[in-house]
C-alpha cells in the first residue's frame, strides 16, 4: 500500500474500497477471537473459504474472520450478512452444508441455530437474540465485521476518519476540549475523567510528553481488553495517536499481557500497515504531526496493571508501585508527562470524534456538562460470568440495571437456582445482593453501594456461593498478586485470609469482624498503591450485605451455602433405596449398607467432599 | 523557599525538601523503618504517615512523610488521631511478623502495645522487608542481594538463593538493617556474611582487621587511587587526617603570625 498523503486521498482512497465491494455480496462473519480458538475456529474459516471456492461462489460470498463476537461459549459462531442469520456450535464438517444449503439457497440449517435457553425457542437473526438484542456494541460492533489484520477493511467502516477530522479541522486544545466535555472516564478501574488526564498532561512543563496504552488486563475472568485489541487495533491505534496529538506526544506504548500473543501479534500487523499508510509516524497525512509508537509485553503480575508499576516495568525494572504523590501525569515513563490510558478508554476517541459530543452524552447517566465527575457516559463492557445461562463479553449502555444485564441478556440463573450476588469490579471489587439488582450501572452508584465499576468483570453467584469463602477468594488472590512491598498489604493481606480462613473453618469468633473492619480500614488508609487500598472490598461488601452469613458460620457454626467443607454434614435420607453407588464411590470408606437396604454416612470418617452426593441418582442426601 | 506549617509552627524548607526532613528539621520526630538519608525514599513500611491538609483543600491526607515533597501552604499533624491509628496498626501487623525483634517490640509497646492482635508468626526471622539492605548494596553497585517473591512470599534473597557470588563482604547490609537480622560474624581476621566465608586485612597502623580483601579490591578499581590509599582502617585514617589537618592549620597560624 502507497502512503496516503493527504486529508483528499485518505477520502478518495475510501471511496475506492467502498465502491470495489458489492453491497449485495453475502458476507460471512466467522469468529476467530481467542475464546473461540479452542473450537478450531480456524479451521472452520478456511474450511469455509475452501467450500466457497470449491461450489463457486466466489463472487457472491467473502469469508472473514475477525475478532471476539463476545458470546464464546457458543463457538465457534459466525453470522451471514446482510441477512443477520446467526449460527452457532459450527464445527469444521459442517462447512460444505453451510456454504450449500444457506450460502447459495438461503435454506436455514435448523441445527446451527440458537435456541432460546429460557423460551427454549429457536432463533435465526442475530438481532433477536437476547444476548445481543439489549447491548449497545459501539465498540465491539465494528470488529465484529472485519479483518483485524487488514487495514483496508477498518479504512472503508471510516476507520481513521476521526484522526483525519481532528488533523484537518482542531487544535489539539479543542481536542482536549472535547474529550473533557464527552464525559469520558478511564475504563481501567479508577473511573478518572479523561478530559482532565488529557490537559494535566497537555500543560505539564516539558517537551516530550509520552501516551500509553494499559493492556496489562490481569484481572481474572475478563477479556474485554485483549478482545478489542485482537478484534479491532486499529480502533485502540487511531485513539492513541488522536490523544497523542491532543497532548502534544511523539511516542507512545502499548503495554500488553504476556499471555496475549494473538493481540500482540494482531497489533503489531496493524501498527505496521498503518505506518505504511502514512497515518503513522512522520508526518502523518502530509500534516508535519510525527507520532509512532512501540509494544511493550507485560511483567506477569496483575499489580504491573497499575500505572507507576507499569511505567517501571516500561523503563525495564520491577513492577512494582511507588508513591502517586508526584503524579505520572507530570513525572511519568523516563520523568516525563505521561498520559496513561486503558485500552477501551482509547478505543472510545474515535467514536466521540466521529460522532460528537451531543450523541455521546446522550447515552448514560448523570451530567457531564459542567463537571466531569457528574455522571458515566458511553457504554461500558463486561465480562459476564459465573451463575448465568448466557456467559461473554457483553457491551451495554451505562445506567442499564444489573437486573437487565443478568436476565435479559445473562438469561437469569441456570439450573432454577436462586439469584444470590453480583461480584462487579475485579479481584478488589465488591458484592451486591438481589435489592441492588435494580441499580443502574455506573461509576459512582456501584461505588456508592460498596462495589465498584472496575475493569468491567462481572460474576453471577447463586444459592450455593458462601460469600465468607468468596470474599476469602478474593484476598487469597490480591495476597498473591500484590508485590508485597508495603506493610499494611502483604501483611493486611495475610492475616485477612488467615481469619477468613478461620471463620470458614468454624474457628471464627465475633470479634474477629470488628478486627476485619479495622484491619480493613488502616489497608485502605496506609497502603502504598491502589491494590492494597482497595483490597478490603471484597471483605467489606460482604459484610456489609451478608453479615448473616459470617454470623451463621462464627455463632451457629454453619455454612448457610454448605460450601465450607468443616462446616457442612452429609446424611442420608429416606429416599434411599440401598443402590449401593454413594458406598462404592466414597474415598474415605465412610458409608455402609447392604444393597437394597438402608445406607448411612459415617460422620467420623466423612470428609465432605460431596461425592456422594453427586453420585446419587435419587436425592437421598441431604447436606446442611 | 516555601512555607508550610507543621503542628501548628511555621517553618521554611527549600523547595524540593521530602517532608520528612523538613519536620525534623522543625524539631519533631516522625519514627521510620525504611527510610536512609543516604538512598531514595521506598514508601514500604508505612511507619512515617502524618495527616496534611494541602493548600485549597478541605480534606485531609494520611500521606509517607519519607517520600511526600514538602509544598506551600501544607497543613501537617504529625501525631492526629488517624496517624496515631494508622501507626499502630502498622506495627500490630510488624509485632505479629517478628515477635522476637528487640526494635519492633520497643516501637510497639512505646505506642501501648504490648501484644499483637493476631497469632504471632513461628520459625521466622526478624526481616520485616524494608528494602534497606537491598538497597545500599546496589547503591554500592554489587546488587549482590535482591528482593525476590511476591506477596506473602517476597524475601531477600541473593540469585538463585545461592550464597551470593557477587557480595564483596562489605557488611553495608547488617549495618543498615533496623531489626540486626542479617548475621555477620568477624573472627580470626575472617569475616562471616550471607554464609560466605571472607579473608580480612589488616590495617598498617593499628593491626586490626578492619576490611575484607575483596572489598578493599573493589575499592581500589572503583577509585583508581593506589592501594596505599586504603591500607588504613577508617578510625586510623580519620585521626591521620586530623593530625595531618592540625599540622597544616598550626603552621598557617604560625605562618600567619610572622608576617
Ligand atoms: C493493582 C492494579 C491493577 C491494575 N490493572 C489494570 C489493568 O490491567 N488495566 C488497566 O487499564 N488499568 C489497570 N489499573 C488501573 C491503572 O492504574 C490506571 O488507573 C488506568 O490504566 C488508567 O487508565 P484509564 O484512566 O483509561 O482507566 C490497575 C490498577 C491497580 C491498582
Ligand atoms: S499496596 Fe500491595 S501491591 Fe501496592 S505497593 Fe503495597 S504491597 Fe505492593
Ligand atoms: S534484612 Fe534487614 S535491611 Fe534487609 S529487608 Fe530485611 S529488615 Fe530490611
Ligand atoms: S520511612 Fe516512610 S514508609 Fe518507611
Amino acid at each position: 500500500m502507497q502512503a496516503i498523503g493527504n486529508f483528499d486521498e485518505l477520502k478518495k482512497y475510501r471511496e475506492g474500497l467502498v465502491s470495489a465491494r458489492d453491497p449485495k455480496r453475502k458476507v460471512v462473519a466467522v469468529c476467530t477471537g481467542t475464546g473461540c480458538k479452542a473450537y478450531k475456529c480456524d479451521d472452520l474459516a478456511s474450511a469455509l473459504e475452501a467450500e466457497v471456492v470449491k461450489q463457486g461462489l466466489s463472487d457472491k460470498v467473502e469469508i472473514v474472520p475477525t475478532g471476539c463476537h463476545g458470546f464464546c461459549e457458543r463457538g465457534s459462531l459466525l453470522v451471514i450478512y446482510p441477512d443477520d442469520i446467526f449460527y452457532q456450535k459450527v464445527s469444521v464438517d459442517q462447512a460444505a452444508e453451510v456454504v450449500s444449503k444457506t450460502l447459495a439457497n438461503g435454506e436455514i440449517l435448523e441445527e446451527l441455530l440458537y435456541e432460546d435457553p429460557v423460551t427454549g425457542k429457536k432463533i435465526v437473526k442475530e438481532s433477536d437474540i437476547p444476548f445481543y438484542k439489549h447491548q449497545q456494541q459501539l465498540l465491539f460492533g465494528p470488529g465484529r465485521r472485519i479483518r483485524p489484520t487488514e487495514i483496508d477493511d477498518y479504512l472503508a467502516l471510516g476507520g481513521y476518519e476521526g484522526l483525519a477530522k481532528v488533523l484537518s479541522e482542531m487544535k489539539p486544545d479543542e481536542v482536549v476540549e472535547l474529550i473533557l466535555k464527552s464525559g469520558l472516564r478511564g475504563r481501567g478501574g479508577g473511573g478518572f475523567p479523561t478530559g482532565v488526564k488529557w490537559r494535566t498532561c497537555r500543560d505539564a512543563p516539558g517537551d516530550t510528553r509520552y501516551v500509553i496504552c494499559n493492556a496489562d488486563e490481569g484481572d481474572p475472568g475478563a477479556y474485554m481488553d485483549r478482545s478489542l485489541l485482537e478484534g479491532n487495533p486499529h480502533s485502540v491505534i487511531e485513539g492513541m495517536i488522536i490523544g497523542a496529538f491532543a497532548i502534544g506526544s511523539d511516542q507512545g506504548y502499548i503495554y500488553v499481557r504476556n499471555e496475549y500473543p494473538l493481540a500482540v501479534s494482531n497489533v503489531h500487523v496493524a501498527l505496521d500497515q498503518a505506518r505504511e499508510a502514512g497515518l503513522l509516524g512522520e508526518n502523518i497525512l502530509g500534516t508535519g504531526f510525527s507520532f509512532d509508537m512501540r509494544v511493550s509485553r507485560g511483567g506477569g503480575a496483575f499489580v504491573c496493571g497499575e500505572s507507576t508499576a507499569l511505567m517501571a516495568s516500561l523503563e525495564g525494572f520491577v513492577g512494582e508501585p511507588r508513591a502517586k504523590y508526584v503524579h505520572t501525569v507530570e513525572h511519568g515513563l523516563y520523568d516525563k508527562p505521561t498520559n496513561l490510558n486503558n485500552v477501551e478508554t482509547w478505543a472510545n476517541v474515535p467514536l466521540i470524534v466521529n460522532k460528537g459530543v451531543d450523541w455521546y452524552t446522550s447515552i448514560g447517566t448523570g451530567d457531564v456538562s459542567k463537571n466531569p465527575w457528574g455522571g458515566s457516559k458511553g457504554t461500558k463492557i463486561f465480562s459476564l460470568v459465573g451463575k448465568v445461562k448466557n456467559t461473554g463479553l457483553v457491551e451495554v449502555p451505562m445506567g442499564i440495571s444489573l437486573r437487565k444485564i443478568i436476565y435479559d441478556i445473562g438469561g437469569g440463573v441456570p439450573d432454577d437456582r436462586a439469584f444470590k450476588a453480583v461480584q462487579t469490579g475485579g479481584p478488589s471489587g465488591g458484592c451486591l445482593p438481589e435489592s441492588f439488582l435494580d441499580q443502574p450501572v455506573d461509576f459512582d452508584e456501584l461505588s456508592r453501594a460498596g462495589s465498584m465499576m472496575g475493569s468491567g468483570g462481572m460474576i453471577v453467584m447463586d444459592d450455593r456461593t458462601c460469600m465468607v469463602d468468596v470474599a476469602r477468594y478474593f484476598v487469597k488472590f490480591l495476597l498473591d498478586e500484590s508485590c508485597g512491598k508495603c506493610v499494611p498489604c502483604r501483611e493486611g493481606n495475610r492475616r485477612m485470609l488467615e481469619i477468613l480462613t478461620r471463620i470458614c473453618s468454624g474457628q471464627g469468633v465475633l470479634s474477629d469482624l470488628d478486627l476485619l473492619e479495622r484491619l480493613s480500614r488502616s489497608m485502605m488508609r496506609g497502603s502504598l498503591c491502589a491494590l492494597g487500598q482497595t483490597a478490603p472490598n471484597p471483605v467489606l461488601s460482604t459484610l456489609r450485605h451478608f453479615r448473616h452469613e459470617y454470623e451463621a458460620h462464627i455463632v451457629d457454626h454453619r455454612c448457610p451455602a454448605a460450601v465450607c467443607r468443616p462446616l457442612i454434614t452429609y446424611t442420608i435420607n429416606d429416599e434411599c433405596n440401598g443402590c449401593t453407588l454413594c458406598k462404592r464411590v466414597c474415598p474415605q470408606k465412610a458409608i455402609s449398607g447392604e444393597k437394597k437396604k438402608f445406607h448411612v454416612i459415617d460422620q467420623d470418617k466423612c470428609d465432605q467432599c460431596g461425592v456422594c452426593i453427586q453420585s446419587c441418582k435419587f436425592d437421598a442426601i441431604d447436606v446442611a | 523557599m516555601l512555607n508550610l506549617d507543621i503542628n501548628g509552627r511555621r517553618v521554611t524548607v527549600r523547595k524540593g525538601t521530602a517532608l520528612l526532613a523538613a519536620i525534623r528539621e522543625a524539631g519533631f520526630e516522625v519514627p521510620t523503618l525504611c527510610h536512609h538519608e543516604a538512598l531514595e525514599p521506598y514508601g514500604a513500611c508505612r511507619l512515617c504517615v502524618v495527616e496534611v491538609r494541602e493548600e485549597g483543600r478541605d480534606k485531609t491526607r494520611v500521606v509517607t512523610a519519607c517520600n511526600y515533597p514538602a509544598k506551600a501552604g501544607l497543613q501537617v499533624e504529625t501525631e492526629s488521631e488517624a496517624v496515631v491509628e494508622t501507626r499502630r496498626e502498622v506495627l500490630d501487623l510488624l509485632l505479629a511478623r517478628c515477635p522476637g525483634s528487640p526494635v519492633i517490640r520497643e516501637l510497639a509497646s512505646s505506642m501501648g502495645l504490648h501484644r499483637s492482635s493476631y497469632p504471632p508468626d513461628q520459625n521466622r526471622d526478624n526481616c520485616i522487608l524494608c528494602g534497606l539492605c537491598v538497597r545500599v548494596c546496589e547503591k554500592l553497585g554489587f546488587t549482590a542481594i535482591t528482593m525476590a517473591g511476591r506477596g506473602a512470599e517476597r524475601e531477600v534473597a541473593a540469585p538463585l538463593k545461592e550464597p551470593p557470588p557477587d557480595c564483596v563482604g562489605c557488611g553495608s547490609c547488617a549495618r543498615v538493617c533496623p531489626t540486626g537480622n542479617i548475621p555477620l560474624v568477624d573472627r580470626d581476621a575472617m569475616r562471616r556474611i550471607w554464609d560466605r566465608d571472607f579473608e580480612m586485612v589488616r590495617c598498617t597502623s593499628c593491626g586490626r582487621a578492619y576490611i575484607t580483601r575483596e572489598y578493599l579490591e573493589s575499592r581500589v578499581e572503583a577509585s583508581g587511587l593506589p592501594a596505599s590509599h586504603f591500607e588504613l582502617c577508617d578510625e586510623c585514617s580519620r585521626s591521620r587526617t586530623a593530625q595531618t589537618m592540625y599540622r597544616h592549620m598550626v603552621l598557617d597560624d604560625k605562618e600567619a603570625s610572622h608576617e
